[in-house]
């Protein structure tokens, strides 16, 4: 996968030295990546005249201090998590985005409150609210089924392979609140060692039983193949694998951890101007709203939420299945971007030291 | 059922054949019993089957049909290591990573044989190559000639009773071959060994067995001592394949006893000794070996039927010429005449009348 | 001298050098005459020999220069730099020493590099890096006396690990990457020590590594000896065929292969499937073979199974059968035959494939990364963490660079055992 990444970033640069007029855009890839290119991109370069490219990375953010160390910046906008996009803009990485060129809310509120909280930081503008939740196969339970995150880490009750993704993010919270932290807690508990030990005791339980993944179209795989029984994934995959491929998964939402997509300009992009025209069109209410036709990511902007209508199948509403539909909302934690700035790489070493013991 | 079997026969093949893909015969029907202490040389040319019979006589391959026999003792079912036979290869096969001492010793540690006899038998055996100075040395370090030879020690070393030889000389040039062929037949004669020989080069065969079986198309043509094979060829094949030879094609004008009358294609009528013909107006070729031809009306024998030639060329060469003549419409008839007395340098354009005696002009199959 | 010489010629005609027809000295005119060849040979090489430059010497350089260098924090903090300069190591700091770290706040609030520096830092001492960031946040307000001040703003500044971590840091030169990539670090008082146990990593896993490569290596030679040796003698038209057979995985991306192998492996995947329609194993006894150890074996094996194979079938083909004929003949079973005569003689191809791979098994990372879980990850899979996950270069510099001086040790002893003019790749 990274080496796709890899050639596809070589022949941008190439693609990028023949035509001046072509934005890069770096994102995830997968359903997600689908509902920009839609939303975003098409409108964009029909409006502007100018071609639109979209690659794919497992996580954006990774390559961007690649190509800025290189100096050979291929991407012009790159779609990254709100931890990354603190990270990048701390190193200096990513370009300063002046947040009076935004356009209004379409209710008229100006930018800057109309972002939810969070949203807009010193080099980035949000596009989304998604979330880390778990999700099983209805299919391969006849009795109970799971419905807390607890259930998730209890193999009694429900036996059988869990999928987690490969890495301490995300992870050490789910372990903390099935171990019965409050979700208002979890970050203050994580934040001592203690709680660190506390958490990774609680992975402890099920390390034999899970396989780990990487990229975000893994999880829906691994349910389907019948690998795994539930696996944590990000929202929108599972709603597109479920509504869009017909496969009966079901979200458990108790737990849930929301996080933001932004977009940033890596530092010396070829076309910064026109990158920020894009971020400008690509956020405005209406553009946010259209996104969610396509997977079930809330949008970052408080006035998009009554222009969000049905899914691009013209019957599923999408409220409910959005991170931030009230019911949804019950027990759910908003990811600490500074607390994993700060700690971050602490804690994945300690992950990975965990991982490779046996 | 054993029909061929000899009494005291060492080496026996009873009605061999062989087929690799079961519908074509590289060994038909092959029978011959060689006795103890011979030297016998199998003698083709490639694909005639004769190295198919000696990689059968190892245990390399099994034979398809028939029984060969060592000693009295079927082998067929014998694994190649358990036949006790030596054998030399083309590219002397010396183990690469070995000494020359290491490579003797092989076959004797297998067989179990304590250091000291070891020992003793390596040298003996290198001593009768020569090649006792050199038991330290890797092959990459000898000779093609030395090779040959420590690959004939090895061969030897373990005193096996039979030793083949698969052109063993091939490789050497033909100063060295020659000495080689020597050596190798007096090793013969010293050790009392029996001796299969096989290899394409006939003055080889010629020069060191006691009878050379004359391989073609799967099929010996002839099995006799050398000087039998050279002087009556039993058949077309055997008389081109072995030595130099004129063929006149013709047909039988008469047999009477002894002695036939071919007329040849364009008339003309010679005097042959019939070996494998026809009756009268069966086709023939007659073949009459170089050196036994002659133009002085005193050397050729009387009543002989005599021919006109046109000598084409004349080669001077030393202790002998060789003339090139057009003889009964064919351009390439050789007359080899020994640098003697009264002998002179033909002219080319030159006609003359030559003859022989119908004893050296054998009418043989036509082909 | 050189009248006498000319004086007596022929007093000395063995020191006489030798002269061309013209009387110009022959090893001059052989000079010359070899330098064109020489310069057009050079000319014809020149290519590759920049290639190689720009794309082998010149990276593995710059790698091993990042394993020791970074000056993230060097570059931009000097008035700290200064100070650590300045004084002696385990010096107390004092208020110059906050003046000068506050001037570096304000420096680092300017140049929007608070996060590079605290990112350095956090490498050594986790959890700083949040220090940088917000005290540089508020860096503009910070007055005399400045160490009252800083530390009013965040207690974690009085930290005397911080500041034995920041003067190591001074330097952008560093062998702490190295300390880091064998577990070890130092400690407040300089020492050298072992990283608590639960943070230990890098030696298992390099030790693993080296473990199931050596593994990986044995299995493609079990595999893939009868294989080549079946290659060597059968007819060249079946050989060819076999070979394309043998060769086929090459053609196929090796994403597709890896792929190819989770179908087969996994849970529900057709092994195990067949397992249990066969009766042989429990539906609930699936065997695990995939996303662990035995995962990476598997896959990793067959994927690398070619390049033993290949340099084994090029030793294996010219050797003539007349040398296990001789054997057979001189009274070797088969078995006393093969290993006495044709073993030794393929064990520079046994030597060139396993040395092969080896090596391209110690550095792979899709194949595990894809199907190895957690049991099965190698060293490599934690080098490309590090460059593309958690962005610590030098640290993955330093890994990468241990790995490159394993495999040229191992080069090396190969040399002296076997001898590198005994390699034969095909």
């Amino acid at each position: 996968m990274r080496k796709t990444l890899i050639l596809s970033t070589a022949l941008l640069g190439l693609a990028t030295a023949a035509s001046a007029q072509t934005l890069t855009v770096m994102s995830w890839g997968g359903a997600y990546g689908e509902s920009q290119v839609e939303a975003y991109n098409k409108p964009f370069a029909a409006e502007k005249g100018v071609t639109v490219n979209m690659v794919d990375a497992d996580n954006p953010a990774t390559p961007i201090k690649a190509m800025v160390e290189a100096g050979n910046v291929s991407v012009d906008v790159a779609d990254v998590e709100l931890s990354d996009a603190v990270r990048l803009c701390d190193e200096g990485l990513i370009e300063p985005i002046d947040h009076s060129k935004l356009p209004p809310g379409a209710d008229g509120t100006p930018a800057e409150e109309d972002f939810i909280d969070g949203a807009l930081t010193d080099c980035a503008v949000a596009n989304i609210v998604w979330s880390t939740i778990y999700a099983y196969d209805k299919s391969k339970f006849s009795g109970e089924v799971p419905t807390t995150i607890a259930d998730f880490f209890d193999l009694e009750k429900f036996p059988g392979k869990r999928g987690l993704r490969k890495g301490a993010k995300a992870n050490l919270e789910l372990a903390l609140m099935a171990d019965g932290v409050p979700a208002a807690e979890v970050y203050d508990v994580l934040a001592t060692p203690e709680g660190v030990d506390r958490a990774f005791a609680k992975l402890d339980t099920i390390k034999d039983q899970v396989v780990w993944w990487e990229a975000g179209a893994q999880p829906p795989q691994l349910l389907a193949d019948g690998e795994v029984v539930m696996t944590t994934a990000y929202n929108g995959r599972i709603f597109a694998a479920a509504t869009a491929e017909g496969k009966p998964f079901e979200i458990v939402w108790d737990g849930q951890i929301m996080d933001l997509d932004l977009f940033v300009i890596p530092k010396g992009a070829p076309n910064k101007e026109l990158a920020m025209e894009y971020i400008a069109f690509a956020t405005d209410s209406q553009r946010l709203a259209d996104q969610a036709k396509w997977i079930s990511y809330g949008p970052a902007r408080k006035s998009s939420a009554p222009l969000v209508g049905l899914y691009k199948d013209g019957k599923t509403e999408m409220g409910p299945h959005m991170p931030t539909a009230p019911e949804n909302m019950k027990n759910a934690v908003l990811n600490d971007f500074e607390f994993w700035a700060d700690n971050g790489v602490e804690l994945e070493e300690r992950f990975n030291a965990w991982l490779a013991a046996n | 059922m054993a029909a061929a079997q000899q009494v005291g026969a060492f080496v026996e093949f009873d009605r061999v054949q062989k087929s690799y893909d079961g519908e074509t015969l590289v060994v038909k029907d092959l029978n011959l019993a060689m006795p103890k202490g011979e030297f016998l040389t199998m003698l083709g040319p490639s694909g005639s089957g004769k190295t198919t019979c000696l990689m059968m006589l190892a245990g390399f391959e099994t034979a398809t049909h028939g029984e060969i026999r060592l000693a009295g003792r079927p082998i067929n079912q014998v694994p190649p290591h358990k036949r006790g036979i030596g054998m030399v290869f083309q590219n002397y096969a010396l183990f690469p990573h070995m000494t020359v001492n290491e490579n003797l010793a092989f076959p004797l540690e297998v067989r179990g044989i304590g250091k000291a006899e070891r020992e003793a038998k390596i040298a003996r055996a290198l001593d009768m190559v020569k090649m006792g100075k050199f038991g330290n040395r890797r092959p990459a370090q000898l000779s093609g000639g030395q090779q040959q030879r420590v690959a004939l020690a090895r061969a030897l070393v373990f005193d096996p009773e039979l030793v083949l030889m698969d052109e063993p000389l091939g490789a050497l040039d033909k100063q060295l071959r020659e000495h080689m062929q020597f050596e190798i037949k007096h090793l013969h004669e010293n050790l009392g060994i029996t001796v299969v020989y096989v290899t394409h080069d006939q003055s080889e065969a010629l020069t060191m067995s006691d009878r050379v079986a004359v391989f073609n198309d799967g099929v010996i043509q002839q099995l006799a001592p050398p000087d039998e094979l050279y002087e009556r060829p039993a058949n077309s094949f055997v008389a081109q394949f072995i030595g130099e030879n004129n063929k006149l094609p013709g047909v039988i004008e008469d047999v009477d006893g002894g002695r036939a009358t071919v007329r040849l294609a364009t008339g003309e009528l010679i005097d042959a000794t019939p070996v494998n013909v026809g009756g009268r107006g069966s086709r023939t070729l007659v073949s009459i070996r170089p050196e036994r031809v002659e133009y002085l009306p005193e050397r050729i024998p009387p009543g002989a039927h005599t021919i006109e030639a046109e000598v084409l060329e004349f080669i001077y060469m030393g202790e002998s010429f060789r003339t090139r003549m057009r003889v009964a419409g064919s351009d390439d008839f050789i007359m080899k005449n020994r640098n003697a007395v009264g002998q002179r340098r033909l002219q080319p354009g030159e006609r003359i009348t030559i003859g022989w005696s119908p004893q050296d002009a054998r009418a043989l199959d036509p082909l | 001298m050189a009248d006498l010489a000319s004086d007596a010629p022929f007093a000395t005609p063995a020191r006489e050098s030798l002269k061309t027809a013209d009387g110009k000295p022959l090893k001059a005119a052989l000079a010359r005459a070899q330098a064109r060849s020489r310069r057009r040979a050079l000319f014809l090489v020149l290519p590759l020999l920049v290639f190689i430059l720009v794309t082998f010497v010149f990276p593995i350089g710059q790698m091993l220069f990042r394993s020791v260098h970074n000056d993230a924090f060097s570059r931009n903090m000097p008035n700290l730099v200064a100070w650590f300069e300045a004084t002696e190591p385990g010096t107390e700091p004092d208020e110059a020493a906050y003046a000068a770290l506050a001037a570096d706040l304000k420096l680092l609030r300017e140049n929007r590099t608070a996060g590079e520096v605290g990112t350095r830092v956090n490498y050594e001492l986790s959890g700083s890096r949040s220090l940088f960031t917000s005290t540089a946040r508020r860096a503009n307000a910070l007055e005399p006396p400045f160490r009252e001040a800083i530390l009013a703003e965040n207690e974690g500044w009085a930290d005397p690990r911080l500041w034995q971590v920041m003067r190591d840091a001074s330097s952008a030169y560093t062998a702490n990457f190295y300390l880091a990539a064998v577990d070890l670090m130092h400690t407040e008082t300089g020492e050298i020590a072992r990283v608590p146990p639960d943070r230990q990593i890098y030696v298992n896993l390099f030790l693993r590594t080296f473990a199931l490569s050596a593994l990986i290596t044995v299995l493609t030679l079990i595999l893939g000896y009868p294989i080549a040796h079946l290659l060597a003698t059968l007819p060249l038209r079946y050989s060819n065929i076999l070979m394309i057979l043998v060769l086929l995985p090459f053609w196929t991306s090796l994403l597709v292969r890896t792929t190819a192998w989770i179908v087969l492996l996994q849970q529900q995947g057709v092994i195990n499937s067949t397992l249990v329609a066969t009766g042989l194993i429990a539906d609930d006894q699936r065997l695990a073979m995939i996303y662990n150890q035995t995962g990476t074996i598997i896959a990793m094996t067959h994927i690398l199974l070619p390049f033993m194979v290949l340099p084994l079938y090029s030793v294996m083909r010219p050797i003539p059968p007349s040398y296990v004929r001789a054997a057979r003949s001189l009274g070797a079973s088969s078995w006393k035959a093969f290993r006495s005569v044709y073993f030794p003689m393929t064990v520079p191809g046994i030597a060139a494939g396993g040395l092969l791979v080896f090596i391209l098994a110690v550095g792979y990372y899709i194949t595990p990364a894809l199907v190895g879980g957690a049991s099965g990850q190698l060293i490599s899979n934690l080098i490309a963490y590090h460059m593309t996950d958690s962005l610590n270069w030098s640290l993955a510099a330093a890994l990468a660079s241990i790995l490159l001086a394993a495999v040229l040790l191992l080069y090396w002893l190969y040399d002296r055992l076997i001898g590198i003019d005994n390699l034969k790749l095909g």
